[in-house]
């Protein structure tokens, strides 16, 4: 297996399940992309050879197992956080796996991340403090580098439970040049039962879309696609204004051209279903010429680069073509940070290893 | 200043099993297992009954079973404590 | 990945690659007997050079697959085997989760089996090891897989790593079961010891237990057996076991099963006769 093509298009299209030969190698590409769980939800229910079907049924309780976790740190976040009456706001996994929403099945869940009023984030750092969790690290260039210019605090892990919380009081760092309307975020947010909250759907798409492209190297950009892709499917189904609000609420954020290429590549490798209507989208369409695929969608020479970024895994889960890889990295802290900046962070990085 | 109302997951939330005097204890919300040796079992069977505050746990148990402690409202407390602490009881 | 070998133990299967010929090959010989898989292998391990160069130039075999420990130093090449081993238990403790995974031996007799576990050096790697050449049939030393179902173990018999101390107490088997003596590990000198026929041939055929033992290794202990409660047994369980967490209530169930109605015993002892000498009788009263 030469790179994810066959994982992607088996998660677009489960029934041409009967095609796969070699099972071993398909699993170590979802597993090193950590679809494993989401390709088991997928499957189930079809004619798979007995061994294989045995090992997807133990990624779903896998999965089952790992929502109780992800749901359990949230209501123990919310307890903790309760008497301070600020609005808590889940992120990505969990938050998906709240609203018992479609992007939730089988995805693996890590750390819990919520997002807070950046006026709040003392309250809430005392408050968390005081519930048993605790720093991770210790470097004060590092904590003074986090609270001046990343939209979270310090990462926290819980030491009874051994679980880490990320509090986010904005979707991007903010040396990093888009500026979302974070207050707009806050107040478009939506209840769940319990007294926490998600974003709003458009604005899931938009923060799913920045995470992809500005805060990291592509690293789990399949997983994330993925995420677009059921997200994007559900709402429009639920109601057919959203797209027109998904590009209202990219733009009021600086984020169209992250959120119109998020759909392009969810579009181009899951076969997200975009029809041409959207205006602001045929204009964004493409920074060259790229080719047709049929749908009056054009994907761009710079689209097929990140394609080949996002599909370079091989039979083994390694990650193939670095110097693709390279070029992303840089590219990634290059967004978050301006150059000046980027030097000497990286400057006093290396320096502190080289001890 | 009014004390404090405890509650606690209904009883088909947890699983429980004897073993020498002690409640292994799975909790299905967490999916985590306590080890719970008396009273704390006893306070979650008297909150079974619906939320109460330390002292109204105290009588409840009282009732249920024999206590043998000089100030049981103080024992209670100390125990919701850390039955808070472990997620299987919350203040409303 | 050019160099590959598929290994089937007991109900768990491998897919191994690796950048060199030498572990593959090592390791094809230390297995040899074993069956291949059918179909799809549950875990891939890859030995791998951490940067091109490496593969080289003082090679050091990076050990990696679909579950990894992010800071795992690499080993030297010559110790290319051992890193395969610890990629199948590295596997094994992230990923397994079709069984509780016990840290634990396991031999059977009569179609009853006997589960030993403790801390690491407790000793129970030797004696289980040393039973599966005393008439007990081996059924694994290092990880004991307990059925979520029906209570049974399955037979999960890897190669056996012995220290040089307890490789004395092996020179009457058939040196053809031997691997490499590996040096300057992280564990000092040891030698792989392949399980014997028997063990690989009855590798599919899950067993009944039907006692708990935690032995306890220590040159200056004097014999002494001890029962222990199953609060006490279930809680040492838990510590023993990589995936207990990640079952949930199921793992719970089998668990307090497993330990409620088996009878668990602790015993010391200062060399292997005597823990022999103990285990037998224990069975006896089984």
């Amino acid at each position: 297996m030469r790179d994810a093509r066959l994982l992607v298009r088996l998660l677009a299209d489960p029934a041409c399940a009967g095609e796969v030969k070699d099972w071993t190698s398909l699993t170590a590409v979802a597993r090193s992309e950590s679809l494993i769980g989401s390709l088991a939800w997928r499957l189930q229910g079809l004619k798979l050879p007995p061994r294989v079907e045995a090992l997807f049924e133990a990624a779903r309780r896998d999965g089952e197992a790992a929502r109780t976790q992800a749901l359990w740190e949230a209501e123990m976040a919310r307890r903790a956080l309760a008497p301070l009456n600020v609005p808590i706001i889940l992120l990505k996994g969990t938050a998906y796996a709240a609203a018992g929403l479609e992007a939730g099945r089988g995805r693996s869940i890590g750390d819990l991340d919520i997002l807070v009023p950046r006026s709040a984030l003392p309250d809430v750092e005392r408050a968390l403090l005081a519930a048993g969790w605790e720093w991770v690290k210790e470097d004060p260039y590092d904590d003074r580098y986090y609270r001046r210019w990343m939209h979270e605090l310090p990462p926290l892990i819980h030491r009874e439970r051994d679980r880490m919380i990320d509090v986010h009081h904005s979707i991007l760092p903010l040396t990093a040049r888009p500026n979302p309307d974070m207050e707009s975020m806050v107040e478009a947010r939506l209840p769940l039962a319990n007294g926490l909250f998600t974003l709003s759907p458009p604005d899931m798409i938009v923060h799913s879309a920045a995470h992809l492209f500005a805060d990291g190297d592509l690293a789990g950009g399949l997983r994330n696609l993925w995420d677009i892709d059921r997200l994007f499917r559900e709402f429009e189904a639920a109601d057919s204004g959203f797209r027109a609000e998904l590009w209202t609420r990219a733009e009021r954020h600086g984020l169209l051209p992250a959120v119109a290429r998020a759909i392009r590549l969810a579009h181009h490798i899951y076969k997200t279903p975009i029809r041409c209507q959207a205006p602001k989208l045929k204009s964004l369409n493409s920074q060259g010429t790229g080719e047709g695929d049929g749908s009056g969608f054009r994907i761009s020479a710079a689209d097929r680069l990140f394609v080949r970024r996002l599909l370079a895994r091989d039979g083994w889960g390694r990650q193939r073509r670095p110097f693709t890889r390279l070029g992303f990295y840089v590219r990634s802290h290059l967004l978050r940070m301006p150059p000046l900046m980027l030097a000497r962070h990286l400057w006093v990085k290396a320096r502190k290893t080289k001890r | 200043m009014a004390a404090s109302v405890y509650a606690a997951d209904p009883p088909g939330e947890v699983r429980d099993v004897e073993m020498e005097g002690l409640t292994l204890l799975y909790h299905r919300p967490s999916g985590l297992t306590h080890f719970l040796a008396p009273p704390a079992p006893q306070i979650l069977a008297a909150l079974a009954a619906g939320p109460a505050s330390a002292a109204e746990i105290a009588g409840r148990m009282g009732e249920l079973f024999e206590i043998d402690s000089e100030d049981p409202a103080a024992a209670t407390a100390a125990r919701l404590a850390e039955l808070e602490a472990a997620g299987l009881v919350w203040r409303t | 990945m050019r160099h590959v070998l598929r290994l089937q133990v007991g109900p768990v299967s491998f897919r191994i690659g690796s950048h060199w010929r030498r572990p593959v090959a090592q390791l094809r010989r230390l297995y040899s007997g074993y069956p291949e898989p059918e179909g799809v292998c549950d875990f891939t391990v890859r030995l791998e050079a951490e940067r091109p160069w490496r593969r080289w130039i003082r090679p050091s075999v990076a050990i990696r697959g679909d579950y990894v420990l992010p800071d795992a130093a690499p080993l030297p090449l010559a110790q290319g085997l051992l890193a395969a081993e610890m990629g199948m238990n590295l596997q094994m403790a992230l990923g397994q989760k079709r069984f509780v995974l016990l840290h634990a031996a396991s031999v059977e007799r009569d179609g009853r089996a006997l589960l030993m576990t403790g801390d690491s050096g407790a000793g129970k790697s030797t004696l289980g090891a040393l039973l599966g050449e005393r008439g007990w049939r081996f059924m694994g030393d290092e990880f004991a897989l307990l059925d979520l179902e029906d209570g049974r173990l399955h037979p999960f018999p890897r190669a056996i790593s012995l220290k040089n101390e307890s490789l004395a107490l092996f020179d009457a088997v058939d040196p053809g079961r031997l691997g490499p003596l590996l040096t300057g590990t992280p564990k000092g000198s040891i030698r792989h010891l392949r399980p014997n026929v028997e063990a690989v041939e009855r590798m599919k055929e899950p067993a009944r237990p039907v006692m708990i033992l935690f032995p306890r290794f220590g040159p200056d202990l004097d014999p002494v057996v001890r029962d222990v409660g199953a609060a006490e047994a279930f809680m040492r369980l838990t510590q023993a076991s990589t995936n207990y967490v990640a079952l949930g209530e199921r793992g719970f169930d089998a668990l307090t099963r497993f330990a409620g109605a088996l009878p668990s015993r602790a015993i010391d002892y200062a060399d292997t006769a005597q823990a022999e000498e103990l285990v037998e009788t224990l069975w006896r009263s089984a």
